[in-house]
């Protein structure tokens, strides 16, 4: 069981610099995340993309943004459980927390501070009739075991990157490799591109375009898919349909967590502390709502740093706190390294 | 400058008739989140970069609309629901000539 004073779902910047403020209060933070790095969505769809609205900084790349964030809470460590996602959360007769992941993980913390904004990145499922019927029965969204694919006759739809990456890895263990994309460029690398052109060319990859899946049939198991190219239909055999369409986030498992939720996000308190309506649950950054409430990343920092404060005292009713600027306390890791602001050298001149 | 009017038809099929200003830089999407015309979390949710395709929508009207650039195409080749008319709502900035226009938006995915 992993033990913490505050546990927050959701690595993006929100969540990033809650552990900054907490740390500030010497409380401990660990983050759930669903996607393997650090970053939310400035990580997942937009590294590379610059931001224009974050104080002091005229403009920075979205992923140089975590990466200075990842930076700034370094000396409070931070504990990480990535590529898992919330899954259920369990309150204790103490008042505190256990949030399970879907993978079985356990956290304890007497603080829930949810900053998922706008949810946990799920594969975008393409709408083809009876297909949820082979889920995991051959139709797989998400490439977990390569090697399951081990002398099997694969069919990979999709145009971005990790349809064309996918494709290519596969060709090394699968008995055959068919990509289907509804066009003739791809949207991916283009290393990764020439690389597929260069499998095509070797008859390692078939490559079926400009074309998509329009169904899919077996008994038990998927046996084979339609594919529709321009006015004719065809059917063809495999033993996995992986469609590979990228991801997208749905608010998932935390909706069914009992807190109040509005314009599928959870509704504060924002006149106090940004707590749900679950004392110990605050909901900070895109993932909250209340009256005038805008989705940015300068609000999620706000609102981070006001939830610390409330969670504080939540955890320390008894103690007495008044916020200390940075300039003046300095800023004390947990990993025993100390910054301050240079002390002034008090000398007369003669 | 004035405002210019659009009819949008959302994903229940009920149509809107707005006002959409031509002077604040705003695009199709924000028009419709705007007027709230389909619930937060579906659409925008890439925030109008051309990532997403939550923002598809049908243009019924025979407006001339500015091209579609690379990102958008190869967005929508591998959005679902996909029709000849689809364009994403993110990148069509309103202007005037646009008065009139009709689209229907896709269905979410």
């Amino acid at each position: 069981m992993i033990k913490t004073d505050i546990l927050i779902i959701g690595a993006g910047p929100t969540g990033l610099f809650t552990v900054f403020e907490a740390g500030l209060l010497k409380l401990k933070c660990h983050l759930i995340d669903a996607l393997p790095q650090p970053g939310g969505q400035c990580s997942e769809i937009y590294p590379k993309k610059p931001i224009y609205d974050i104080p002091a900084f005229p403009e920075v790349l979205a992923g140089d943004l975590v990466d200075n964030l990842m930076k700034q809470i370094e000396p409070f460590q931070p504990g990480f459980t990535l590529g898992e996602r919330a899954q259920t959360i369990d309150k204790q007769d103490d008042g505190s927390f256990i949030v399970t992941t879907n993978k079985g993980t356990k956290h304890h913390a007497p603080i829930v501070a949810i900053a998922g904004g706008l949810g946990s990145f799920e594969p975008r499922k393409p709408p083809i009739t009876g297909i949820s019927e082979y889920e995991d029965k051959g139709v797989e969204y998400i490439i977990r075991d390569p090697e399951v694919y081990r002398d099997k006759n694969v069919i990979i739809a999709g145009g971005g990157d990790s349809a064309l990456d996918w494709s290519i890895f596969l060709t090394d263990v699968a008995s055959s490799v068919t990509l289907i994309h509804r066009r003739n460029e791809f949207r991916g690398a283009l290393d990764s591109v020439e690389k597929v052109q260069e499998l095509k060319n070797l008859g390692k990859i078939e490559l079926i375009t400009p074309a998509e899946v329009i169904d899919v049939y077996g008994k038990e198991s998927i046996e084979g898919v339609s594919i529709k190219r321009g006015a004719d239909v065809f059917n063809r055999d495999c033993d996995h349909f992986i469609p590979l369409f990228g991801l997208a986030p749905k608010l998932g498992p935390i909706a069914d967590w009992g807190l109040e939720i509005e314009k599928n996000a959870i509704k504060v308190d924002n006149s106090l502390d940004y707590q749900t309506n679950i004392p110990g649950i605050y909901a900070i950054g895109d993932v909250n709502t209340y009256p005038g409430k805008l989705k940015l990343i300068l609000c999620g920092f706000h609102e981070a740093t006001l939830m610390c404060q409330s969670a504080y005292q939540r955890i320390f009713p008894d103690k007495r706190y008044v916020m200390k600027y940075t300039t003046v306390g300095g800023v004390e890791g947990f990993d025993g390294s100390k910054r301050q602001a240079p002390k002034a050298v008090v000398k007369a001149i003669n | 400058m004035q405002d210019i009017k659009i009819t949008i038809i959302d994903r229940e099929g009920t149509s809107h008739q707005v006002d959409a200003p031509t002077d604040m830089n705003m695009n199709l999407m924000e028009v419709v989140r705007s007027y709230e015309l389909a619930p937060e979390g579906t659409i925008g949710v890439c925030g109008g970069m051309a990532m997403c395709a939550s923002c598809q929508c049908y243009v019924q009207s025979d407006h001339e609309l500015p091209e579609m650039s690379y990102d958008e195409d190869l967005m929508l080749a591998e959005a679902f629901h996909v029709q000849d008319n689809s364009r994403l709502g993110c990148q069509i900035h309103i202007n005037s000539e646009m008065d009139g226009l009709q689209v229907e938006l896709a269905p979410e995915s």
